[in-house]
């Protein structure tokens, strides 16, 4: 479904992303876990269109989308949350989730003075369907506060329901279950593999908890400074002595 | 009985101007209030629909271009068609970059537009301006003429209440308040943040040359001094500024709470002997600055604070959003 | 030949540079407050009147030439400007820099409306008379006041260079420039800096105002007239790259006196009217095609 060549990514002096080539096959929950500063959230930037590659190339369904913007890019399925929650702070929790589907009349200045009936139906569905996404992720009770009231993990939950909000073929998770009490986690988790199963998204999730991304996870792709360091089932790459390196050699032994 | 004729008068000239004043600062509104947008040229377009409008309904004269004699909505249309344009090409320049970027090219356009007042005498009489625009209701008996002239205003500036605060509580107003609250997550939302700003820029200033077109007409004559970046663009920012940013009642209240403190205090200085009276008039911009710093500080949301709601009761009793906006 | 050369060089090429060099000027200034406060400083014209005033005064007192009351007069616009941020932008050092931006643009017009008071909008002249050009060469005709003008810039920004190359807080300064978080990671003073960019800030931009007023005269729209070839001379340069503000503020100089030489048959190229807007198109290209400058300014 997503088949990434070659990429590079460059700040300045340093490579974020190197050469990075791996491939995202429908229907799959594909893991990216790596060590802080691997660049799994610089990948997805540039899967999502935040960030222009420096080189390389992004297939999504047998058209090069890199380099297209964010925007575009959701209309074609791709759909992402961030890793530090990006809610609409001063928004109500139901807007927030209101302002995602696409195709919104409402959203053509004039169309609201001219077609009130036709935004005002369109509202309906997506009201209802901004409800039924805060009844999945059991905080109805929130629909009216403000979303920069929420706590982190609440704000988690909101991230993913803005994901709901959409036909997405591709969803791209970055640490669901970071800063997330262990309940939440677990509920988190369930959530995921009922929406894979339910709706068919395809998820690329990163995540630090190891026993998230066993449970969920097939394949696995470990990223390391930039490069894939391997990739398969969880098991085989927990036992890669390469891996192992990576993640105990990073800091202490130097 | 010719006094109190006389304050009645003076109180719908008030109105009038008030009113003219009031949809700036609506279109202000949207470009600042609405979508966090610095338009540090307001003068520039105020003063494009000014002159479109005046040359399209002038009798013919040899001073500057004219003769086309257009009924007034034809003249309204087209100014603020003309300004769309213009501010549609500045959007395309700027709405990439940060925001100062737009402020420093729109009082561009602003001075470029003077120039070209100032120098094209063939068009635009230079800086003698264009005389004898033709005023609306002229033939009615006094004072219905100006009691209709004062309908007019007020009818539109009704007209763009509804209509904004329609756009606000919308789908609409709700990409623009996510927008305006975080950018990247507006984007992974499929939102073209780019298109969203322009709406927002153009519309603006399409309201700003139709104010300009009225004082036009009121006025009955335009010259390059309409173009003043003081009385045009900033007295407009201390009237949403001080009325409330993105509150489309607060703009409302800001212009005409504003301007009758400005033109009182213009009466006010007039009365005083002549050297003083011209020292005065700098006192007075200067209070006025003085008042944008202040409310800036202590009271940025202004009389009239920002409601957020399009979903629930909730949101607009919470004390609103801090008058810090996310930076783009 | 001579003669056309002679033209020229006399009446476009060295007007071009004295006035790209007062832009310069300026633009050093509005770039290092771009650069490191982050917002596009619309009193920074206003602060240029303020030097000339200044200076005017001084010249009235005191019967001395300009340039010697320039360093008071520098001194005095430093205080009052150091003065404003405390008062009008200090309190927004944490807010979104477009309430800077506002905030400087309500600034411009009321220093603008305090020197309307104090001095009248009466034109003043700085230096009374008229100067005879010196000869040189039979041909080259430069005028005594350009002379002293292109030299004051040159000692200035002599300084300017000493001072962002060897001390410290000029350096600390352009680390700002290049990065404030890290700047601020490696324990810089980050108040200090900014007091340091308001100081040279201020005074460069007196500087530039008395010496436009010694090439042409004193008026309280001065300041406001040169602000939008600033702005163009600092994006041309880079934002937050002084010697990308003296290359740009030297090209727009330059580029608004020749659009008036008659290139093209006897008239001139441009409607000297339109003299300003020059400025304003070199810079709506930039910012079109490269608007991080000539110098890889910053965009933001
Ligand atoms: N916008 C940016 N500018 C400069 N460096 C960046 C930027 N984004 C990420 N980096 C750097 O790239 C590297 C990879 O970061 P990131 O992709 O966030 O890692 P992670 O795998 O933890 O998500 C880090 O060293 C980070 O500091
Ligand atoms: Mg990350």
């Amino acid at each position: 479904m997503l088949r990434v060549e070659n990429l590079n990514m460059r700040f300045g002096g340093l490579q974020a992303v190197r050469d990075c080539s791996f491939e995202i096959e429908a229907g799959t929950i594909t893991g990216l876990i790596g060590p802080n500063g691997a660049g799994k959230t610089t990948t997805f930037n540039m899967i999502v269109g935040e960030l222009k590659p420096t080189s390389g190339r992004i297939v999504f369904e047998g058209e090069d989308i890199a380099g297209l913007p964010a925007y575009k890019l959701f209309h074609k399925g791709i759909v992402r949350t961030f890793q530090i929650p990006h809610e609409f702070g001063q928004m109500t929790v139901l807007e927030n989730l209101m302002v995602v589907p696409p195709d919104q009349p409402g959203e053509r200045l004039f169309v609201n003075w001219i077609a009130r009936a036709k935004v005002a139906a369109r509202e309906r569905q997506v009201r209802q369907r901004a409800e039924e996404a805060l009844e999945f992720l059991s905080i109805s009770h929130l629909r009216d506060e403000l979303a920069g009231n929420l706590s982190g993990g609440q704000k988690k939950l909101l991230e993913l329901g803005r994901t709901m909000m959409t036909d997405a073929r591709l969803v791209l998770l970055d640490e669901p279950g970071a800063g997330v009490n262990p309940t939440l986690l677990l509920k988190i988790r369930d959530m995921i593999s009922e929406l894979h199963r339910e709706r068919g998204y395809t998820f690329c999730l990163i995540e630090h908890d190891m026993d998230l991304i066993s449970s969920l996870c097939d394949p696995v792709i470990v990223l390391a400074e930039g490069c894939v360091l391997t990739q398969g089932k969880m098991e085989d790459v927990r036992r890669d002595p390469e891996v192992l390196d990576a993640y105990l050699g990073g800091g202490e032994d130097e | 009985m010719d006094q109190t004729y006389g304050i009645f008068l003076y109180v719908i000239s008030l109105l009038t101007m008030g009113g003219i004043y009031a949809i700036l600062a609506l279109g202000l509104n949207i470009q600042w209030g609405f979508t966090g947008l610095f338009n540090a040229g307001i003068a520039g377009f105020y003063a494009i629909g000014a002159y479109v409008s005046a040359i399209l309904t002038t009798a013919p004269t040899a001073r500057h271009l004219g003769g086309y004699e257009m009924p007034y909505p034809v003249a309204f249309a087209a100014a603020m068609i003309v300004a769309g344009i213009l501010a549609w090409g500045v959007g395309r320049i700027c709405l990439r970059l940060r925001s100062d970027y737009l402020a420093i090219a729109t009082i561009g356009i602003a001075e470029i537009f003077r120039l070209i007042l100032k120098n094209e005498t063939w068009a635009t009489n230079g800086p003698r301006g264009v005389s004898m625009v033709p005023k609306p209701f002229a033939t009615l008996p006094e004072p219905w003429n100006h009691l209709a002239f004062l309908a007019m205003v007020l009818v539109t500036v009704a007209a763009i209440y509804l209509a904004l605060e329609t756009a606000r509580k919308s789908p609409w107003g709700r990409v623009m308040t996510a927008i305006r609250e975080n950018e990247p997550a507006a984007r992974a939302a499929g939102k073209n943040v780019a298109r969203f700003r322009m709406e927002g820029f153009v519309f603006g200033c399409m309201l700003m040359a139709l104010a300009g077109a009225y004082t036009s007409h009121y006025l009955k004559f335009i010259g390059p001094n309409a173009t003043d970046p003081l009385t045009a663009t900033f007295l407009v920012w201390v009237m949403l500024v001080v009325g409330g940013s993105a509150n489309n009642k607060g703009a409302i209240l800001g212009a005409f709470l504003m301007w009758t403190v400005w033109s009182a205090t213009e009466i006010l200085t007039s009365r005083l002997p002549d050297d003083l009276s011209i020292r005065t008039a700098y006192v007075r911009i200067f209070l006025i600055g003085l008042v944008l710093q202040i409310v800036l500080q202590k009271f940025p949301r202004g009389i009239l604070p920002e409601q957020r709601l399009a979903s629930s009761a909730k949101a607009a009793e919470n004390t609103g959003r801090p008058a810090d906006r996310p930076s783009t | 030949m001579i003669d056309f050369i002679g033209d020229l060089v006399n009446f476009y090429l060295i007007p071009g540079l004295v006035l790209g060099s007062i832009y310069a000027l300026g633009a050093i200034g509005l770039t290092m407050t771009f650069g490191i406060l982050r917002f596009a400083n619309f009193a920074h014209g206003e602060t240029m009147t303020l030097g000339a005033y200044f200076a005017w005064t001084l010249v009235q007192l005191t019967g001395w030439h300009p340039i010697a009351v320039l360093p008071i007069a520098m001194g005095l616009t430093v205080l009052v400007v150091l003065g404003i941020d405390r008062g009008f932008y200090k309190p927004f050092r944490a807010s979104p820099t477009i309430m800077l931006v506002i905030a400087s643009f309500g600034m411009m017009l009321m220093v603008r409306s305090v020197v309307q008071f104090i001095w009248g909008v009466q034109m003043k002249a700085m230096v009374p008379g008229i100067q005879m050009p010196v000869v040189l060469f039979d041909w080259l005709r430069i005028s005594p006041k350009h002379m002293m003008i292109i030299a004051s810039v040159l000692v200035l920004m002599f300084a300017v260079h000493y001072l962002l190359t060897y001390t410290k807080i000029g350096k600390a300064m352009r680390a700002m420039s290049d990065s404030p978080e890290l700047a601020r990671l490696t324990g810089i003073n980050t108040e200090a800096v900014i007091r340091a960019t308001w100081i040279i800030g201020a005074a460069l931009a007196a500087a530039a105002g008395v010496l436009l007023a010694v090439d042409t005269h004193v008026e309280t729209m001065m300041g406001f007239k040169l602000l939008l070839p600033v702005f163009a001379a600092t994006i041309l340069g880079g934002i937050g790259r002084p010697y990308g503000a003296v290359a740009g503020g030297l090209v727009i100089g330059m580029a608004e006196e020749l659009s008036s030489y008659p290139w093209i048959g006897t008239e001139p190229l441009l409607n000297p009217g339109y003299k300003a807007g020059v400025a304003f198109a070199i810079m709506v290209a930039m910012l079109i095609w490269r608007p991080s400058g000539l110098f890889r300014g910053k965009v933001y």
